[in-house]
C-alpha cells in the first residue's frame, strides 16, 4: 500500500513487470515463481500503452521471495523487459471487486447506504440481491466486504492490484523495434487465423 | 530472397551460424528435415537415444566452446532430450536443441506423438521457441543461437510442427538481433571494479575461486595474469578445474564436498574471497550460514541474479570475465602474501589430500594417477557422476581449460559415453578418455554404436566395483551400513564392448594397469578397459552432507580404513 494511503504492508511488493505480449509469458513467469518458492499475491495483465508490450504488476509475498531476487530472476526472462519495483516509491495501488450480496426489501436501504460510504456503485439490481462495484486500495475493498458479510455475500471477485508510480516517472518501455522484426515478433508462437491449414498426421 | 521450405530455411541458417554437425534421430514429424538434410554440408551423427544426442551435443560444446546441436522427433523423441537439456541448463553449456511437432492443426488436440516440449522445457532452457510460420524461421533460429551463445550461455529450444518445415516462405539472412529484453552486460562497473581493488589491496589473506564461466569466458589467461600479479592463491570450482593450470605454483586445487582438504581450508580461513565466473553452489560452499562469515565476498559474473542469491555480496561486479579480470589487474597492487601462502602451504603439507596409499588391492585412485602420467597430463577427461568423476577431478591434474567435462551441476549420471562422444567430434586429434562407472554407463551404453559408426578411437574406461559406489559409500557413512539397491550384478563389459567390436582388456591387479593403459593408447580405435577395482574405496575428503567446509574430514575414520 502506497505511504500515503495508509499503512504499508512491509512484506509485500509491488512489482511491475513490462513483458513481451507473446504466447506462453503468462506460463514462464508463473513457472518462476513457483520453482524459486516466492509466493504470488495477486498478479494482473494487461495491454500497455505501448504496441506488442504487456504490462504485469505481481504483488509478492516479501516473507518468501528477497525482491531483489524477484527482480533478478524475472530479467532473466528474455521476454521480459523491464521490471520496476515499487514498494520503495510513491505509488496508486488500486484495485476493482464486485461483490453481490444477498439483500430484500427491508434491509436494501442499508446497503445502499454502505455502498455511498465506500463510494461503490451498485451495477446489478435484482429482488434479493445486487452487485457492488468498488475501485480503491486493498484496506477499503476489505472494509466493504466486512460491511456487507452480515447480510450475506453470495458471490465475490476481484482484480488483484493494478499501481503506478505517482509523478512524472514511469515504469514504461520506449524502445522502437524495427518494423520487419516487429512483425516478426507479434506472429512468434501463435496460431496461425483465417487460413485453412492443411490436414497431415504421420 | 528465394523461396525455400521451412526445412530449407532451418538448415540455411544453421550453416550460416556456423553449424557442422547435428546429433539427431529421426521420426515421423522431422522426414522433411531430414529429406532435405543431405543438401547441406551439415555432418548429421545418428545417435541410438535422444538424451544421447543431447548430452553429445552438450560434450561437444564443452569440448570445443562452440555452440553444440542435438534434433529429436516430437512426443517421446523431444522428451528424451529433456535430461540433457536439464544438464544444460544447469552448467551454463550452449546447446540448441531443435524439435519436430505435429502439424499445426493437430497441436493441443493430443495428436499421436505430441508432447507440449515447450511448455515441458521451460523451467531447463534459457528460452525457447514454437515456430508457427515458416516465414518467422529466419529470425528464431538467429535469435535462438544469439540467446544460446551470448552472456551466460545455456540451452534453447526450438520446436517446429510438422507442417512448418513444409511450408515455403521467402528467405531472408535477418542482418539484426533485436531483443528488447536481452541485453547482457559485459562491461563491469568501473565503480565496483575499483572498490574490488581496494579491497584485494588491503587484504591480507584472499582467495580466488574459479568457476566455470573463466572457462566459458576464455579468461584462462587473465586470471594467471590477476593470481600472478598480486600473488593470491587460487582455487578452482569443480567445474572450474583447468581455469587455472593445477601445476601453477598458485593452484591449490579445488573446494567442494570433495575438494582438497586445504583448498576448503584456504576457502574457509580468506579474508577476502574473489568468485569469478561462479555460482557459490551448495556442494561447492558447504552449509552456507557457517561459511567462512568474516571473509568479505567479490562476486564477479556474467549473471546478475547470481550475485547475492546464497551469500551477501561486499563487491558486486556484473560483467564479462574477460573484460572485468585486466581491469581488475591494473588496479590491484603487486603483492606477495608470504604469510598467508606459506600458511596454506603448511595445511597442504600436513593434509596432502591427494596422496596415494600403498595398498596391494587395485585403488582407483591409483588407476587415475596412473592414466595422469601415462598421458602425460594432455588427454581430455570426461566423467560419468558418482565416486569416478570425484576421483578423475582429484587425482588426474588438469593443465587446461576444457580438459575436464562432467555434469558438475545437476549430476547426470549416463553423461559420460555421450559426452565423451561429442567432445571427441568437437577435437578428433585429442586423446579422450570416458572415465565410467559401472552404474552410469548402463545408462547410455548403447551410444558405442555411434563410437563404431564415426569410428571414434575414444577409450573407455569403466571403474567396476559391482555398486553404485558413491551412494553406497553415503549408506556406509549416514545409513549404518544399510546397503540397499546398490549392489548390481554386471554384465560382462568386454563382451558388450565386443558384441560392438570394440576390444577390450580386464583389470584386476595393480600390476596390470600400466600396461593396459599403453595397449588402450597404442590401439588406434575406440577401445574399453573394465577396471576391476576395490568394492569398499571411498572418496575422501569429504565434508558430510548438510556440514560446514570447516567439518572437512580429510581421511576415512579409523574404522574404516583397511
Amino acid at each position: 500500500m502506497s505511504s500515503r494511503n495508509g499503512r504499508r504492508r512491509v512484506n509485500q511488493h509491488t512489482v511491475v513487470a513490462i513483458v513481451e505480449d507473446k504466447p506462453g509469458v503468462l506460463m514462464r513467469v508463473a513457472s518462476l515463481f513457483r520453482r524459486r518458492g516466492f509466493n504470488i499475491e495477486s498478479l494482473t495483465v494487461g495491454p500497455t500503452e505501448a504496441q506488442g508490450l504487456s504490462r504485469m504488476t505481481i504483488v509478492v509475498d516479501g516473507e518468501s521471495a528477497p525482491v531483489e531476487q524477484v527482480e533478478k530472476q524475472l530479467y532473466k526472462l528474455i521476454d521480459v523487459v523491464k521490471v520496476s519495483d515499487l514498494s520503495n516509491e510513491e505509488m496508486v495501488a488500486r484495485e476493482l471487486a464486485l461483490i453481490k450480496v444477498r439483500c430484500n426489501n427491508l434491509n436494501r436501504h442499508e446497503i445502499l447506504d454502505i455502498a455511498q460510504v465506500f463510494r461503490a456503485d451498485v451495477v446489478d439490481i435484482a429482488t434479493n440481491s445486487l452487485i457492488l462495484q468498488v475501485v480503491g486500495d486493498e484496506d477499503k475493498i476489505n472494509g466493504l466486504i466486512k460491511m456487507c458479510e452480515p447480510y450475506g455475500i453470495r458471490e465475490l471477485a476481484r482484480t488483484g492490484r493494478v499501481a503506478m508510480v505517482r509523478g512524472p516517472k514511469t515504469t514504461t518501455v520506449h524502445e522502437e523495434v524495427p518494423e520487419s522484426i516487429a512483425r516478426i515478433h507479434a506472429s512468434q508462437g501463435r496460431r496461425v487465423e483465417g487460413v485453412e491449414l492443411p490436414f497431415s498426421s504421420d | 530472397m528465394a523461396r525455400l521450405s521451412g526445412a530449407e530455411i532451418l538448415l540455411e541458417c544453421l550453416q550460416r551460424e556456423g553449424v557442422e554437425v547435428i546429433f539427431g534421430y529421426p521420426g515421423g514429424v522431422v522426414l522433411p528435415l531430414y529429406d532435405a538434410l543431405p543438401r547441406y554440408n551439415i555432418r548429421h551423427i545418428l545417435v541410438r537415444h535422444e538424451q544421447g544426442a543431447a548430452h553429445m551435443a552438450d560434450g561437444y560444446a564443452r569440448a570445443s566452446g562452440r555452440m553444440g546441436v542435438c534434433l529429436a522427433t516430437s512426443g517421446p523423441g523431444a522428451t528424451n532430450l529433456v535430461t540433457g537439456i536439464a544438464t544444460a541448463f544447469m552448467d551454463s553449456t550452449p546447446v540448441l536443441a531443435i524439435t519436430g511437432n505435429v502439424a499445426r492443426t493437430l497441436l493441443g488436440r493430443d495428436g499421436f506423438q505430441e508432447a507440449d516440449i515447450t511448455g515441458i522445457t521451460m523451467p531447463i532452457t534459457k528460452h525457447n521457441y514454437l515456430v508457427m510460420r515458416a516465414s518467422d524461421l529466419a529470425l528464431t533460429v538467429r535469435e535462438a543461437v544469439h540467446i544460446c551463445t551470448t552472456g551466460r550461455p545455456g540451452p534453447v529450444l526450438i520446436d517446429i510442427p510438422k507442417d512448418v518445415f513444409q511450408e515455403e516462405a521467402e528467405f531472408e539472412w535477418p542482418e539484426e538481433v533485436r531483443l528488447r529484453g536481452y541485453k547482457p552486460t559485459y562491461e563491469g562497473h568501473a565503480g565496483m571494479i575499483r572498490r574490488a581493488a581496494q579491497l584485494i589491496n588491503e587484504a591480507k589473506r584472499p582467495i580466488i575461486i574459479a568457476g566455470h564461466g573463466v572457462i566459458w569466458g576464455d579468461a584462462s589467461r587473465e586470471l594467471i595474469e590477476l593470481a600472478e600479479k598480486a600473488q593470491i592463491p587460487v582455487i578452482t570450482t569443480f567445474l572450474g578445474i583447468g581455469a587455472f593450470p593445477e601445476d601453477h605454483p598458485l593452484s591449490y586445487g579445488w573446494l567442494g564436498m570433495h575438494g582438497m582438504y586445504y583448498a576448503n581450508m584456504a576457502a574457509d580461513n580468506a579474508d577476502v574471497v574473489i568468485g569469478v565466473g561462479m555460482r557459490f553452489d551448495d556442494r561447492a560452499m558447504g552449509r552456507f550460514k557457517d561459511f567462512n562469515p568474516t571473509a568479505k565476498i567479490i562476486h564477479i559474473d556474467i549473471d546478475p541474479a547470481e550475485i547475492g542469491k546464497n551469500f551477501a555480496t561486499a563487491v558486486p561486479i556484473v560483467g564479462h570475465v574477460k573484460n572485468v579480470l585486466p581491469r581488475l589487474t591494473e588496479l590491484v597492487k603487486e603483492a606477495t602474501h608470504e604469510e598467508w601462502i606459506a600458511w596454506i602451504d603448511r595445511v597442504r603439507e600436513e593434509h596432502p589430500s591427494l596422496e596415494i596409499r600403498e595398498t596391494r588391492r587395485l585403488i582407483p585412485q591409483y588407476v587415475v594417477r596412473t592414466l595422469y602420467e601415462e598421458t602425460n597430463g594432455d588427454a581430455t577427461i570426461v566423467t560419468g557422476v558418482g565416486q569416478h568423476q570425484m576421483w578423475a577431478g582429484q587425482h588426474y591434474f588438469y593443465k587446461r581449460p576444457r580438459q575436464l567435462i562432467s555434469s558438475g551441476g545437476l549430476g547426470t549420471m549416463g553423461f559420460e559415453l555421450p559426452g565423451a562422444i561429442g567432445a571427441q567430434i568437437a577435437r578428433p586429434d585429442a586423446e579422450v578418455w570416458a572415465i565410467c562407472g559401472d552404474g552410469g554407463f548402463q545408462m547410455t551404453m548403447q551410444e558405442l554404436a555411434v563410437v563404431v559408426d564415426e569410428q571414434l578411437p575414444i577409450k573407455i574406461a569403466i571403474f567396476n566395483n559391482g555398486y553404485l559406489g558413491m551412494v553406497r559409500q553415503w549408506q556406509q557413512l549416514f545409513y549404518n551400513r544399510n546397503f540397499m539397491a546398490v549392489a548390481m550384478t554386471q554384465p560382462d563389459f568386454l563382451k558388450i564392448a565386443e558384441a560392438y567390436g570394440i576390444p577390450g582388456i580386464r583389470v584386476e591387479t595393480k600390476a596390470e594397469v600400466r600396461d593396459a593403459i599403453r595397449t588402450a593408447r597404442q590401439h588406434r580405435g575406440p577401445f574399453l578397459i573394465d577396471f576391476m577395482i576395490d568394492q569398499e574405496e571411498n572418496v575422501w575428503p569429504m565434508v558430510p552432507a548438510g556440514a560446514a567446509l570447516k567439518e572437512t574430514i580429510e581421511a576415512p575414520p579409523e574404522e574404516l580404513v583397511r
